[in-house]
Parts: C-alpha cells; structure tokens; sequence
C-alpha cells in the first residue's frame, strides 16, 4: 500500500488540438487537505472532472491510482461508487425541492424498489444537516428558501450522504461573503478530523493556507510544484505568510506581481462631482412595505473611484441596479445627478444615453448573450447610439471597434467572432467591460469586476478601471473583497441595511475601519429598535 | 493587424444548402428527373410561398426561444376576412387583401400584447388564440367555402408576369432577373472584399468565393429557365424573394434584428444592455400576425376560396421550417436563409414523395423523421466541436 489515497500520474488531455492537461501529476495523502491553485483555465477543473469520470477513461492519457488499486472511471457513478464525490462551483440543486429530498437527490433511501422511505430519508437528513452546522433548519425547506451559503453547506451534507472518502470542492467560497467563508473553512477542517480527504480549488490564497496540508500550483495545464505545509512552507509569522503567498502568485502567473494593484499616479480628482445621488430610496420589489434602499446620497468626481462596500444584503447591488434603468425595486424616489445636471435613468436605454454604464455583477447571467460573438457582446449596448444611423448596424465599425477594444483589453481569443461562452472567466469580464466602454459613459458602476477571475486577469482590470480614472470617468466598484476596495479606491461608503453608514477615505480604508462602521451601524439600528 | 491574413469559408454555414441539392437531386434519380421538369419546379415555388412566407415570421418567434401556434388558424381567419369582403360585400380585391392583412394585424397584436404585458407564455397564449381563430373561422363562414373569388384577387397567388418567349423554351423575363440577381450577387461580392480591403479584415480565399457563387448562380438560373418554360414568373415568388431579402436585411443588418438575437441569447443582459424586451416580444408577434395575414391572403388567392380548414397545420410546417434550417430550441441561433432553405427542404421531399406516389400519411412519417434527423444532426455536429 502506497502511502498516498490518491496518485494521478502523467494525465495528458487533449480538447481538438489544445492541450489542457499536459502530464500533470496529483499525489494526495489519506487524511489531508490539499489545495489546488491556478489561474483560470489553468486546468484545475479539467483535472477534477478527469478524476471524477466526467471525462470518461479514454479520453485522457495517464493513470488514476486511488486506494492502491489504477481505476477507470467511466462516468462520475462509477468515481462516486469508490467515495469519490465532487461540489462542482455551480450548485447541482433542485430549487423547488425540500432540503431532505436534495441531500438524497440521486442516492435515494428506498424501502424497496423505487419507493422511497419518507422516513427515513427525513432522519438521517437532519443528522447530516446537524454534521454540516445545519442543526437549525427544517428538513421540508425547500432550499430555494436558503442562502447560497446554506445551500452549499446543504451541497456537502449531500456528499456526506453518500460514501465519501475524497471529497473536492470546487471554488466553495466563491460566491460567500467572509463569515460563511468561515464557517465553510472550519467544517473543512472537522470533515478533515472526521478522515475525510479533501481536494479544494481556489483562487483565495488566504483560505487556502488556512485550511491547506499541502498546494499544488498548476498553469497552462502543467504541474508547476507541489508545497507541504511545515516541510516548504511554515505560517508562523507574518513574514512567511507573505512569502507564501508571493511563492504561490509567482508560481501561478509566472513572473512576480509585486503588486497586486497597480498604482494610480497623476489622477487629478476634479471638484465638482460628475455623479451624484440623493435622497434616495427604495422599496423591495415583492414583499410590499419592506424599504430595501433608505435616504441613499453619495458623490463621486471626476477622475476618483469610489467603493461601495458591506457585507452581503447591504443593499449594494440593489443600489446599482435601481438607479440603472430602475431595473430593480419599486416606488422608487430620489434623483441622480450626472455632469450637474438632473439625469433621467427611469429606463436602462435612458440611463445610458446620460452616460451612465452599469458593469453587472454574474457575468454569466446578466452581463454577456454567452452563445454570439465578442464583436456581438461588444457592441450590445452601444450600437443604438454609435454604431447605427437610422436603425441600420454599420457592421464594419463594429468589427472595427471590437477588434481594438480586445487589443486594449488585451482579451485572450482566437478572434473576435469566438462565443464568449468559450472564454475564460477574466476574458469574458474584459468583454463585459469593452461593451460598456463603447458607450462612452462619463460613469461607470462595477459590480464585483472582478469576482471568480484569476490574479493576472485581475490585475489587468485594474488597471482598465486606472486608465478610466486618468480619463477623468467617475468610478463606482461595488466589492465583497475588501482587500480589493481597500487597494483600488480612494474613498468609499460603507453600506449597511440599505443605508450609508459610514464613509472613509485614504489610509482610512481599513477592514478594520469598514467593519466598525457596519457594527456601529448595528448598534444605532439596535437602539432605536 | 490580423497574424492571419485568409480565412477558409465555415462551410457548416452551408450545410442545409448542399443538403437541400443532394435530396434535390436523389429525388431527380428516384423520380426519374420528373421532379425537374418545369411544371414540378413551378409547383415547388408555389405550393411553398405560404411555407415560406410563414418561416419568415417564425424564425423571429424561434429566435426569441418561443414559437406562435396560431399562425395556422390566423392563415385562415384572413383568407376568410377577404373572401366575406370580396363575395358578401362586394368590395375591390385590394381592399380586401389589405383587410385580410389587417386581421392577421389584429392576431398579431392580441397575441403581442397578451405575451409581451401580460406576460402570458408564448406557448399558451397562442395556443388559446389558435383555438380562438379555428373557431372564428368556422363560425363567420358558417362551414362553408367562401367563393369563388375573381381573377382580381387569385392573381396574386396563382398569376404570372407576362411571358415574353424569345427562343423556344427560354423566357426574357425570367433570364433578365437572372442577369440582374447574377450581377448583383457578383457586384456585392466584391464590395465585400473591398470592404475587407479596406478595414483590413482577414479575407476569404477568392475560389472559394467563386465556388459558392457559382453554385448559387447555378441554381438560380436553373430555377429560372424551368420557370421561363413553364409560365413565366410567379406573382408569389416575387413577393416571397422581397419577404425573404427585405427580412435577411433586418436579422442582419439593424438594430432591430440584432435585439432579437440578444434577447433569445440572453433576455436578462439584453434587458441591462438598454433592449426593451417587452417590446421586442410584441413586434415580434404582431409582425408574425401580419405575415400570417399575408400568408392567409396568398393561399385563397391561390385557391380562389376561402375554406375553414385552410391552413391547417401551417405552423407545424412553418416551425419545422426554422428548425431544420438550424434554429435553436432555446432562441438566439438561427437565419432567415436558413428558414427559407428548411421549407425548400420540406417541399423538396413533398414534391419528391408525391411524385413516387407516396400519400400524404406517408410523407408526415418522412417529414417528421426529416425533422427529427435534421435537428439530431445539427446538435451532434455542435458537440463535436
């Protein structure tokens, strides 16, 4: 017996002529968490579904050897029969169902043949909701009613569910705020005292040494190195934890970024603001009387970005969208002001031909038409104004401007007639920009830009968003990593319960200054109530 | 600018077309060449316009992810409207096409406002209105066929231009709008590599260029001298081939076209990319009401009579149509051309069958299974890439 539970030799993958796996090699010791690190596209995923059998046996080269024994895992049954269970980062639940029916979706407990033990299903489920820190929650719930924080933990009660000896979790946290982070890393580490093996992909460097045994960096579809904790890297102090991470950036870029946000130098903020809200509040769209957004004002000038930071359900994103085109809410009031004069953003048309870009949070769904072009994508929101004369396209400008705007973004494609489906997560953000740079806006609002993309990616969006400062934009970035806002904005509002709660500018931007105006916040609200 | 100065013609763009001539041409070596004689050549531009006329409007619905399952009873709801104004109130035959129009008009905005403000699914609503319009139509013609209707109006779906023979067979009608779309499709082709020129665009390798024209000049002058033998010109196909450029024109070329696309694709960041989709939704239905309103018209002129059952089952043949030309179920993926080559198809194989001596049950099998294997053949090609 080896002393490894799982050794992946040599893995080659070929998809038409690319190479996404190029011997890659994965050796996991029983008990521990490793990490698997990599920009996106690196391969990380292609290398879990290899493992999982969703890339069946055949269409790769290499060996799996789990358990001692060299597997051929056909399809994910045939991995998940030998306790291997993956969480991919898109969620695998049935939204209209109950939390009991989810965790057991595919792994049924059945008195006999296809009938199922209602039961029994409904016990062992709260046992393992109570396993996952779920102890609280009705069985019955259908898990739409959940958070996505809750749904993920109901995500791992399902592979519990099963026989699990391996678990992988892809990008778990992506889409959590910082205490579910948390609370998601720490069950990690009970699971881990419990005996489980654990596999988790991420981009989050803190989180990963954090609970991590062991990282293995991969790029281009390469091994780059593998780290284990106490023998290549130790976190005692401060200084190796930065060591750490410098080791771990450098090995997933391939050079050193010695800055993770590039600086913004010789950006003269102008005076008199270019955006400007007041008094501005909002109701929720569904449930009648409840006030999502209350007495909102905020400024922004020229050539200055502005964060808009706070903790999930703030009220950020529905500040965004509201006064983008009201395309959230009712009975909205307020007014937004725009180069000093009142604008009219009533409707998303409207509130861009006043020079107002709303760069969306979730590309995906709100952002890109995934199955057309990036000359298409690019051109989406500015062909009315710029790229049309009577109602007629001219399709050559088009072409034209899409080809610079993806030399500028330096967006990686083969051309820009490529579905942006195809692209990888930071080239489809750098299309979402281009087509709201087409529209010539005097402000641009961004909605986490830089969510679920990799390091390089990001740094070169960051540097967009400087050069659109140095142009003399007003900037609006909406973030939930407060790393980002503290080294991307000068100034920045901090939104609690749907109200301004504090504003912070400079060497003031601190995590520490930012949650303690949240908490006073709270306190205030608790007092009054 | 670009590293890669050529590039090759994507030839999965052309895929219905060559499938189209190759069923074409086996149903020539089945029937014995019959199917190219040139009364079956008319019969395959004629019996096709409504089909034709009908995908027009459909691919707009297809590409929005949605279909309208009304156009069948609305084709009949029209051609009812003229035949009661022509027979029973003695008006002039343009009125009453325009009248026929504008009851499709009037399907068409019912069926637009109710999906696009009411927010009904297009599935359902249309289905309550081809009910509603089967219903109609049996009730103001009290079961009966309208007609006959005058030369006046049957002119339009069973005339012909004036035939001018200048050699035996050979008609100058018919060769000078041959000439004229040759050179026009020669003249556009190099405007397109000068405009590549221009903006340095890669370029597509001339032969290629000169094989797909060619082809496509082929075909049309085939078309062309078969109908030259026969009659002349059909009225409809003029007003089907102005249908098809003027909409190929919108889909490709306008604003209007490309929310279409945007909203099948992706209706959420259409809607925060400044498309009002609701609007959208509505001209896309009203307009297909209109262009059923049309078809409606175009068949009774061709009949003479307006019967209750006319249409029956057009929408089927109209979104078969768009899927076989390969439109996605989900919306946003589809062409105009590839709509009108999906009817030809379909005609193709009608014509073809009928002169095997096929019946109708058995052309149903074949059309469903033409269907099924088009779609099938479309996605399994997708996943290979």
């Amino acid at each position: 017996m080896s002393q490894y539970i799982l050794e992946m030799n040599h893995i080659t993958k070929e998809f038409t002529g690319v190479k996404a796996l190029d011997d890659v090699n994965l050796k996991v010791k029983p008990g521990e968490i490793m990490a698997l690190c990599g920009e996106n596209g690196a391969g990380k995923s292609t290398l879990m579904n290899v493992l999982s059998g969703t890339y069946g046996f055949g269409t790769y080269s290499g060996d799996i050897i789990y358990n001692g024994e060299t597997c051929q895992f056909h399809n994910l049954r045939d991995s998940e029969a030998k306790g291997i269970v993956i969480i991919h980062q898109e969620l695998a639940l049935s939204p209209y169902l109950s939390i009991a029916e989810n965790v057991f979706l595919g792994n049924e407990q059945k008195k006999m043949k296809g009938v199922i033990d209602w039961n029994v299903t409904r016990a062992k489920a709260t046992e393992l909701l109570k396993q996952v820190g779920l102890a609280g929650e009705n069985v019955n719930t259908p898990v739409m009613q959940l958070g996505t924080g809750k749904q993920q933990l109901v995500e791992i009660a399902k592979a519990l569910g099963k026989k699990c000896d391996l678990l992988i979790l892809d990008e778990p946290t992506a889409s959590l705020n910082d205490e579910e982070s948390m609370g998601l890393l720490n069950l990690m580490l009970e699971l881990k005292r419990q005996g489980i093996t654990q596999i988790i992909i991420s981009h989050k460097l803190n989180e990963i040494s954090y609970v991590a045994d062991a990282i293995t960096v991969i790029r281009d579809g390469h091994t780059i190195e593998t780290m284990h904790k106490g023998e290549d890297y130790s976190l005692e102090t401060p200084e190796s934890y930065k060591a750490l991470e410098d080791r771990i950036i450098k090995s997933m870029v391939g050079r050193e970024l010695t800055n993770r946000y590039p600086k913004r130098e010789g950006v003269k903020i102008g005076s008199s603001p270019i955006f400007e809200i007041k008094n501005w509040n909002v109701f929720h769209p569904e449930l009648a009387g409840k006030k999502v957004l209350n007495d909102v004002n905020l400024v922004v000038r020229p050539g200055e970005v502005v964060g808009l930071a706070g903790l999930m359900g703030a009220g950020r994103t529905e500040l965004a969208m509201s006064v983008f085109g009201h395309s959230y809410g009712t009975d909205i009031s307020g007014q937004v002001f725009i180069g000093g004069k009142e604008a009219d953003t009533k409707t998303v048309s409207k509130a861009i031909d006043s020079k107002l870009a709303y760069v969306s949070e979730d590309r995906k769904t709100y952002g890109l038409v995934l199955i057309d072009s990036i000359e298409f994508n690019s051109t989406l929101a500015a062909m009315k104004t710029y790229f049309s004369k009577n109602g007629i396209l001219n399709r050559n400008e088009e072409k034209v401007k899409a080809e610079e705007y993806r030399r500028k973004l330096k967006t990686k494609c083969n051309n820009i007639e490529q579905p942006v489906g195809d692209l990888s997560g930071g080239n489809q953000q750098k299309v979402v920009l281009a087509k709201w740079m087409l529209t010539q806006p005097d402000v641009l609002i961004m909605d986490e830009p830089t969510r679920g993309i990799d390091v390089g990616a990001k740094y070169e969006i960051y540097e967009v968003i400087n050069e659109l400062a140095a142009d003399g934009k007003g900037i609006i970035v909406i973030s939930s990593d407060m790393q980002e806002i503290i080294g991307t904005c000068d100034r920045t509002y901090v939104l609690n319960e749907g109200e301004i709660c504090g504003e912070l500018s400079g060497a003031d931007i601190t995590q520490e200054n930012i949650m303690g105006c949240i908490m006073a916040h709270n306190n205030r609200k608790g007092a009054a109530s | 600018m670009n590293e890669k100065k050529t590039i090759n013609i994507d030839l999965k763009q052309y895929s219905m077309i060559i499938i189209l001539v190759v069923v074409y041409l086996l149903f020539a070596v089945i029937t014995k060449g019959m199917n190219m004689t040139p009364a079956s050549v008319n019969n395959l531009v004629m019996q096709n316009s409504y089909v034709v006329i009908l995908a027009v409007g459909m691919l707009l619905c297809c590409l929005t992810g949605n279909v309208d399952l009304s156009v069948g009873s609305t084709v009949a709801v029209a051609g009812a409207a003229a035949g009661i104004a022509i027979v029973d109130m003695g008006m002039p035959s343009p009125v009453a096409m325009i009248f026929g129009l504008l009851v499709g008009l009037g399907f068409g905005l019912f069926n637009g406002f109710f999906i696009a403000y009411v927010g009904i699914p297009p599935f359902i609503t249309t289905l309550a209105t081809m009910l509603m319009g089967r219903g109609l139509t049996y009730t103001v013609l009290a079961a009966q066929t309208k007609g006959p209707l005058p030369g006046s109006y049957t002119f339009l779906g069973s005339g012909f231009l004036p035939s001018i023979k200048i050699a035996g067979n050979i008609d100058l009608i018919c060769c000078l709008v041959a000439a004229v779309v040759t050179a026009l499709l020669i003249l556009s082709e190099l405007n397109g590599i000068t405009t590549r020129k221009k903006y340095n665009f890669p370029a597509y390798p001339v032969w290629q260029l000169a094989v797909k024209d060619a082809v496509i000049i082929v075909i049309v002058w085939f078309f062309m001298l078969k109908l030259g033998a026969n009659r002349g010109l059909p009225i409809v196909l003029i007003v089907m081939a102005a249908l098809v450029g003027l909409y190929h024109y919108i889909t490709t070329m306008t604003v209007a076209g490309r929310q279409v696309y945007a909203m099948g694709g992706n209706a959420k960041a259409a809607q925060l990319s400044g498309i009002d989709t609701k609007k959208v939704f509505f001209w896309v239905y009203t307009n297909m009401g209109v262009l059923a309103g049309l078809a409606g018209v175009v068949l009774s002129s061709r009949n003479a009579s307006a019967t209750p059952k006319a249409g029956d089952a057009f929408e089927m043949d109209a979104i078969a149509s768009c899927y076989i030309g390969g439109a996605a179920c989900a919306g946003g993926i589809g062409t105009i051309i590839g709509a009108v080559v999906g009817a030809f198809i379909m005609g193709t194989l009608n014509i073809g069958m009928t002169l095997m001596g096929l019946g109708t049950d058995a052309q149903k099998i074949v059309k469903g299974a033409v269907l099924l294997g088009a779609v099938t053949f479309d996605l399994v090609s997708k996943r290979k890439k």
